[in-house]
């Protein structure tokens, strides 16, 4: 396709291309290929699905009421998110009422996600394209306490805690086992912290490792079990009982306290070390501002956290929906997912078939017929093994999701930005962001970056631990004042629905906009669609030659060494892309399951 | 199987993997056809693990003994079952790989180690998968036809290690009751219902 313009970007894949392969395990693998300029700056970015999987294929013929089990298993990350959108869907289908504490409790799960995927995402999957663990060796401890104690009251942070921590650290790096370490570019010159700063950085990464296992026992007690927890279309599968202290799996006093000293202990963990720790690492990489991509001018949001039961209409939501188009940040549109006009996937560089490929389908009327067909001028490799993918051609086995023909970044920044603009509604993500821009000192248009995202993520996980607490507030009003009704089953036989029926359910995903659309027919699933989070923003090009927001993101910036993209894989972790997803096969010798080719 | 706190456990049996994806579910199924089988002590938790990497981590941390079934790609013929044991399972798990998230259980594993809460002693009990690009198929014959002998290997352990174990009379449901291995693959659209042609196996020259 040579060199063109789209949404105020000039791509060119005249120069020299990079290969990164995989970035992840999605529903699909990831993989990505850029074009530098002779000066190592991205000038066309490509990024690709390359495993195909459809949902429909697994589902079609089943029992509806079963779906959300399948569902948690599509990702190993996002299980609850995927289960809650699934029963929701279904109840939309059947017109399905839950009970006010069964939406309460989802909240809670929602949020208390949201709270853990964030955190873990910040120190244990983002940190370190930030935070050089080498360098950690060289820091001076008492140093390190130092700063640690110049920006949070947290205790953990005397020169002998740090000490201690290097010496564990030399021991676990000198035994050779690097594990979590063993994959980096450390030294790159992209890395910014002095050494006290990524030794700060590294106790609070063991720090959440430790601390994060307590958030998720909020899942176990409320959905039964972990790692799968259980969950149910009209309701919540957990009895609540308070007068009952012995009872197995009912939810008595004794376990809400439990859940009440978690939340208490997340929210301050949160405000002690995360933020702190963000805003540490920001202030050293503001002048870094790349990666905004799409999010100064194409967001969108489902919204999410209804404050009533059964009422998804945009004012009831508690996290914000809308969507902005044309960086027109003044106009915040109504998202619809029912509107055959708003959403719609496209296949034109997808490898699938449509009668048409110039329209896309609605999630209602999908289509998944493949039609794998690796080609183009450009392309090289045979049909088993890609070496370079052609753009201009079908390139990819994620469909390209567009909202009234838009391409749209989804996600924390996005959820953020939506809220930052409706002051009256989300006072606290106002105040939050201001906060954070001003001790920063950068304009809100720094919040247009891959920092930027970072911080969103970081933001809105103060403003998630916040809510659990009011959420949780309103569960203990309404059950002290007798209401304990968890589910409702009136319409839980088959035989109670109609004979056709079709539904959609949303959620926010923590990495953004997660909606499944189901047709019911006699009773069985007809056809079933998800378009994920990742759809969004891995998505290829479209018709029009639209990018999607990942290629948007990598867009005019600089590498500082072509063969180790850091900073490529610093702005795609920036979107938390779903993981672990598919298959994570051992192999006996440490082989290198990721490369890197420079063309 | 039983819901786990995090106290201490003796004995922590884990299957991972993707159930979705053919042989990747192969763990799983172990570990399903273990807690339907067998009468197992209160200090023994069977656990599916799916692919929760990271959210596995206390679990792993507060076990002091592991035994750990999966897919693993040994370069063997399909089917062959290895018994990894000890400081040789991390040799197993050293992939090089992007992220946490993605790389799962071999950080799992590095992470206990690092938080100095590694389980005392470490069995890994893998199969060669034969097929794992088959998305919403189960485990193929060659693979499946060692459930047994992986069960076995378990069994086998728990009493080495001192556990009196007997089988149970009659075996109980495990796991999510849609997704045991019978109702999954009874499930299953057929091929006319439900396209499978983009299935990566077809794509193979």
């Amino acid at each position: 396709m040579g060199a063109y313009e789209t949404q105020g970007f000039k791509l060119d894949n005249s120069g020299k291309r990079v290969v990164v392969d995989p970035i992840c395990r999605i529903e699909g693998h990831l993989r990505v290929e850029v074009n530098l300029d002779k000066d190592n700056v991205i000038r066309n970015a490509v990024s690709t699905g390359t495993m195909w999987r459809g949902l429909e294929v697994i589902l079609k013929g089943r029992d509806p009421r079963d779906a959300w089990a399948f569902t948690e298993r599509i990702c190993g990350v996002c299980t609850g998110t995927h289960a809650l959108t699934s029963v929701r869907a279904v109840e939309d289908a059947l017109s399905i009422k839950i009970p006010e504490n069964a939406n309460t409790i989802r909240n809670i799960m929602q949020l208390n996600l949201y709270v853990h995927d964030h955190l873990v995402h910040f120190y244990h999957l983002h940190a370190l394209d930030w935070v050089d663990v080498v360098s950690a060796l060289k820091a001076d401890p008492k140093k390190t306490s130092e700063l640690a104690q110049s920006i949070s009251d947290w205790p953990l942070s005397s020169p002998g805690y740090f000490r201690d921590l290097q010496n564990r650290l030399k021991k676990f790096i000198e035994s050779g086992q690097l594990g979590p370490f063993a994959n980096a570019y450390w030294g790159n010159p992209a890395y910014k912290l002095p050494p006290e700063a990524n030794l700060m950085a590294v106790a609070h990464y063991l720090e959440a490792l430790d601390f994060q296992k307590e958030i998720v026992k909020v899942h176990t007690i409320f959905g039964g079990k972990n790692p799968h927890p259980n969950w149910l279309v009209g309701g919540v599968p957990c009895a609540i009982n308070v007068h009952d202290t012995g009872a197995v799996g009912a939810i008595n006093m004794e376990r809400l306290n439990l859940v009440k000293s978690i939340i208490d202990r997340s929210k301050e963990f949160v405000e002690k070390v995360y933020i702190p720790d963000l805003l540490a690492i920001a202030s050293f990489y503001k002048g870094w501002l790349y990666g905004g991509g799409l999010s100064s001018q194409a967001i969108m949001s489902y919204g999410d956290i209804p404050e009533r039961a059964n009422d998804y209409t945009t004012g009831n939501l508690l996290l914000p929906r809308g969507a902005i188009i044309g960086g027109k940040l003044d106009k915040i549109h109504e998202v619809d997912l029912k509107d055959p006009e708003q959403i719609q996937e496209f296949v034109s560089h997808s490898w699938y078939k449509y009668a048409d490929e110039s329209k896309g389908l609605h999630p209602f009327d999908g289509v998944t017929d493949p039609n794998y067909k690796p080609e183009g001028p450009n392309f090289k490799g045979t049909r088993t093994r890609i070496e370079n993918l052609d753009e201009s051609a079908k390139y990819s086995w994620i469909k390209a999701p567009r909202w009234r023909g838009n391409a749209m970044e989804v996600g924390p920044l996005s959820r953020m930005v939506l809220g930052y603009l409706q002051p009256k509604q989300f006072p606290m993500i106002k105040d939050t962001i201001d906060g954070v821009l001003k001790k920063l000192d950068v304009p809100l248009t720094a919040l247009f970056s891959t920092l930027g995202r970072t911080a969103a993520r970081g933001i809105e996980t103060l403003y998630c631990a916040d809510l659990q607490v009011k959420q949780f507030d309103k569960l203990v009003a309404a059950i002290k004042a007798g209401d304990t009704a968890t589910a409702n089953v009136e319409k839980w036989e088959p035989s109670t629905w109609p004979k056709e029926a079709k539904g959609a359910g949303f959620t926010e995903a923590p990495r953004g906009a997660l909606g499944h659309w189901i047709k019911i027919k006699d009773t069985k699933i007809d056809n079933y669609q998800c378009v994920v989070p990742t759809t969004w923003n891995g998505s290829p090009r479209d018709a029009k030659g639209q990018i999607g927001a990942y290629e948007a993101s990598l867009m005019n910036t600089p590498l500082a060494k072509a063969d180790e993209p850091l900073e490529i894989l610093r702005t795609l972790h920036s979107f938390d892309p779903c993981l672990a997803c598919s298959t994570h096969v051992m192999s006996p010798d440490g082989q290198e399951m990721t490369s890197v080719k420079v063309r | 199987m039983k819901a786990m706190n995090e106290t201490r456990c003796e004995v922590l049996v884990l299957g991972i993997g993707n159930l979705l994806w053919a042989d990747e579910g192969f763990g799983v199924r172990c570990a399903e056809k273990l807690a339907a089988e067998w009468q197992l002590p209160e200090s023994v938790t069977v656990m599916d693990g799916g692919t929760q990497g990271l959210y596995l981590l206390p679990y792993v941390q507060a076990a002091r003994r592991l035994i750990v079934f999966d897919a693993i790609d040994y370069g063997l013929p399909p089917g062959t079952m290895k018994r990894v044991e000890g400081d040789q399972v991390p040799r197993f798990m050293g992939a090089k790989k992007m992220s946490l998230h993605q790389t799962g259980f071999q950080e799992v594993i590095a992470a206990s180690s690092l938080t100095g809460q590694l389980p005392e002693q470490l069995l890994l009990i893998g199969v060669q998968p034969e097929e794992l690009d088959d998305y919403g198929g189960s485990l193929r014959p060659v693979v499946k036809a060692r459930l047994a002998e992986a069960v076995a290997m378990a069994v086998a352990q728990l009493r080495d290690w001192g556990f009196a174990i007997e089988p149970r009379e009659s075996k109980v449901g495990a796991g999510d009751t849609a997704l045991t291995m019978a109702a999954y693959e009874a499930g299953r659209p057929s091929a006319e219902a439900a396209s499978r042609i983009g299935d990566a196996r077809f794509l193979r020259a």
